[in-house]
């Protein structure tokens, strides 16, 4: 990072809409839209990562997704380091899609079976020229040690492998590619718990070692506090709250980020004991139809006739921390 | 121990061991797992996948996937010998005495069959209820578990409900006979954590209101420290540790279980830099090292560790904290 990339964010998001259009009924004729992402801004900053929390149908990985032109957006733009990626056509994009990378939840499916550890690993390389032929094994090696594989491991197939190595196999593709910005959708979700603070604690030496910077989308807020240098929360298609890591766990003002926090049970049994949940009451609505004015009215403890009909706008109510909620006025608890 | 005196005890098993035919032969999967569950009594059993832990609550009920059987010890519940039972003895206690919530509510509901009849079936098999008063009670089971307009949706299919009704459908239908144990194998994975905070909720109501014994299965250390009395840690198919809650989380025994609870990262704490975690990767079905499975990876492994299996034994004394580690009196002490 030099001084000038410091105050200029790697990615602006503005007003980012991803509207899908469905069909139903058992012959497909309704059709519907699925209001999957609403209208989200935020920035990135380069070497931060910005965590995106929320439950199943929130959003969260849609918007990965729609940052990275996996899906086209509805409306919005991706500016990324000043241009806009939303208007590019594909073969415009493939520089940009070389220094954006993403590594997906399920390392079981995302290697393909033939394909030998090495080779998987060679592709992205040959593909965007990034090494002479002669180097790529060198390369390739020089990957896997990246990742806390040896080199052996090149001659191996995907099935060969465990479930922590193949998602360390992932990592290495994403950084064959050189990366700036790397989309983690659920990265450590599928492994278990001994093998995902092995992954956690790879993804932070790497962006260390290399500069990069992540956008974590992840639904285990333990594991996002411990990484995280900002959280954005989601609901329902739109961004309820993003603050820097401390203020969003220490002073949490939208209902639904307290309720999410109050819900993520603890390893102490006796703090377990004692405690007083806020369990939230009900289900997220379908995203074909969420409800008018603040989309989490239905379930929030502290609704008032004006979240029913109208849609809280998105406010910096301190430096940093950005809140949709009308009661969150002021910044005051 | 002083509380094994069988009179208290609903469940005890000894020493299961479970076989997989594979290719290159048969492999020991699980390998001398012994636990109890007392009256009323919440039992977490932790561990990774691949650990066993499923495999021997299903062996329990007799719902063991093909090519998988159990090779040898007991399970005794009431006084019988579940492993012992022939079919139709075990159809009886199935879903009847012995209740259970598998994880996945979305494919362990029937997609065709309406939601009433589904938590109906357990009340006409095992209680020869009338088709009326099944329904009424189905209704009110449906209530218990806390799903809204409970009488409306015993004619919804599965597919009309959420996730977390589905569960809730589930435990109902797990519930249905007033079961002595609830056998629940990670009901809460598949779910939100909001969602997640419901089940854990209804379940600790349900059990102060019906004072069933429940087995919780998990791999989530966090989720189960407020609910259940006593965990088991299950590494590789063997019992690794066995202690009363608060003694597992305030003095873990096992490097296991301490490697476990401190990858755990925890909302409490500030974020530290580097997570602790666990070297290496459990051993797969068949290839279990000779001595202590967990050998391997244990940071403090000798070389007795790798000739002979430990047994599971009192930490100190007669103590009801078990540990199968031949280092644990060490620990103790360099914690002490």
């Amino acid at each position: 990072m030099n001084a000038m990339t410091k105050t200029e964010p790697l990615l602006q998001i503005e007003g980012l809409t991803k509207h899908f259009h469905v069909r139903l009924g058992a012959f497909g004729e309704r059709e519907a839209v699925v209001h999957a992402l609403d209208d989200i801004s935020f920035d990135i900053m380069p070497g931060e990562t910005l965590s995106v929390v929320g439950e199943s149908g929130c959003g969260k990985s849609t918007a990965g997704f729609t940052i990275l032109q996996l899906h086209r957006p509805t409306a919005g733009r991706i500016r990324y380091q000043g241009r806009d990626l939303a208007g590019l056509d594909e073969k415009a994009l493939r520089p940009y899609r070389r220094e954006l990378q993403i590594i997906f939840q399920d390392p079981y499916s995302t290697l393909n079976p033939r394909m030998t550890i090495g080779e998987a690993i060679a592709e992205p390389i040959l593909f965007h020229k990034l090494a002479p032929k002669g180097e790529v094994k060198s390369r390739v090696e020089r990957l896997l040690a990246d990742v806390g594989l040896p080199a052996r491991f090149a001659m191996r197939y995907p099935h060969e492998l465990s479930g922590g190595q193949r998602q360390r196999v992932a990592i290495a593709r994403a950084l064959a590619c050189e990366p700036k910005f790397i989309v983690c959708d659920e990265a450590i979700s599928a492994l278990d718990v001994s093998i995902q603070a092995q992954i956690i604690n790879l993804l932070l030496e790497l962006q260390r070692k290399y500069g990069l910077t992540y956008l974590f989308i992840a639904h285990d807020l333990a594991v996002v506090r411990h990484i995280s240098t900002r959280v954005a929360v989601m609901y329902l298609g739109r961004v309820a709250e993003l603050a820097p890591r401390a203020r969003l766990f220490g002073n949490p003002l939208h209902p639904y980020t307290k309720a999410l926090l109050s819900a993520v049970p603890e390893a102490d049994p006796a703090y377990e004991r004692k405690r007083q949940r806020q369990i939230l009451q009900g289900d997220v609505p379908s995203p074909m139809a969420p409800p008018a004015g603040c989309r989490f009215h239905t379930r929030c403890p502290l609704a008032i006739e004006r979240c029913r009909v109208e849609a809280p706008v998105w406010r910096e109510t301190s430096p940093g921390h950005h809140v949709a909620c009308h009661l969150a006025e002021g910044g005051g608890e | 121990m002083a509380r094994k005196n069988g009179q208290e005890l609903l469940l005890d098993v000894r020493d299961l061991a479970i076989e997989v035919v594979t290719r290159n032969g048969p492999a020991r999967i699980v390998d001398g797992i012994s636990l109890t569950v007392e009256k009323g009594e919440t039992l977490g059993v932790v561990g990774e996948s691949g650990c066993g832990k499923s495999l021997t609550m299903l062996s329990l009920l007799g719902l063991l996937p093909n090519k998988i059987s159990v090779i040898g010890g007991s399970a005794t519940f009431k006084g019988r010998d579940l492993l012992a039972m022939s079919h139709k003895e075990l159809r009886k206690v199935r879903g009847g005495e012995i209740g259970f919530v598998f994880q996945d509510p979305m494919t362990s509901l029937n997609p065709v069959v309406r939601i009433g009849q589904q938590v109906m079936e357990p009340l006409l098999y095992h209680r020869n209820m009338g088709r009326a008063e099944a329904r009424k009670r189905a209704g009110e089971l449906l209530k218990l578990v806390g799903i809204p307009g409970a009488e409306e949706r015993l004619d919804n299919y599965p597919h009309e409900l959420s996730g977390g009704m589905r569960q809730r459908v589930m435990i109902a239908i797990g519930l249905a006979c007033d079961p002595a144990l609830l056998i629940a194998d990670e009901p809460t994975t598949a779910l939100d954590v909001t969602i997640q905070a419901q089940i854990v909720d209804i379940v600790k109501e349900l059990r102060a209101k019906l004072g069933m014994s429940i087995v919780w299965i998990t791999h989530d250390l966090a989720l189960i420290a407020g609910l259940v009395d006593r965990v088991v840690v299950l590494y590789a198919g063997s019992v690794v540790e066995d202690a009363p809650v608060d003694e597992l989380y305030e003095n873990p025994a096992h490097p296991y279980t301490r490697g476990l609870l401190a990858s755990i990262p925890r909302l409490k704490d500030e974020g530290a830099e580097k997570l602790s975690s666990i070297g290496g990767t459990p051993p797969e079905p068949g290839r279990r090292p000779a001595g202590c499975p967990f050998a391997p990876r244990c940071p403090i492994a000798r070389a007795e560790c790798e000739r002979a299996v430990p047994a599971l034994e009192p930490v100190k004394g007669e103590g009801a904290h078990r540990v199968a580690c031949f280092a644990a009196g060490e620990i103790a002490e360099a914690v002490a």
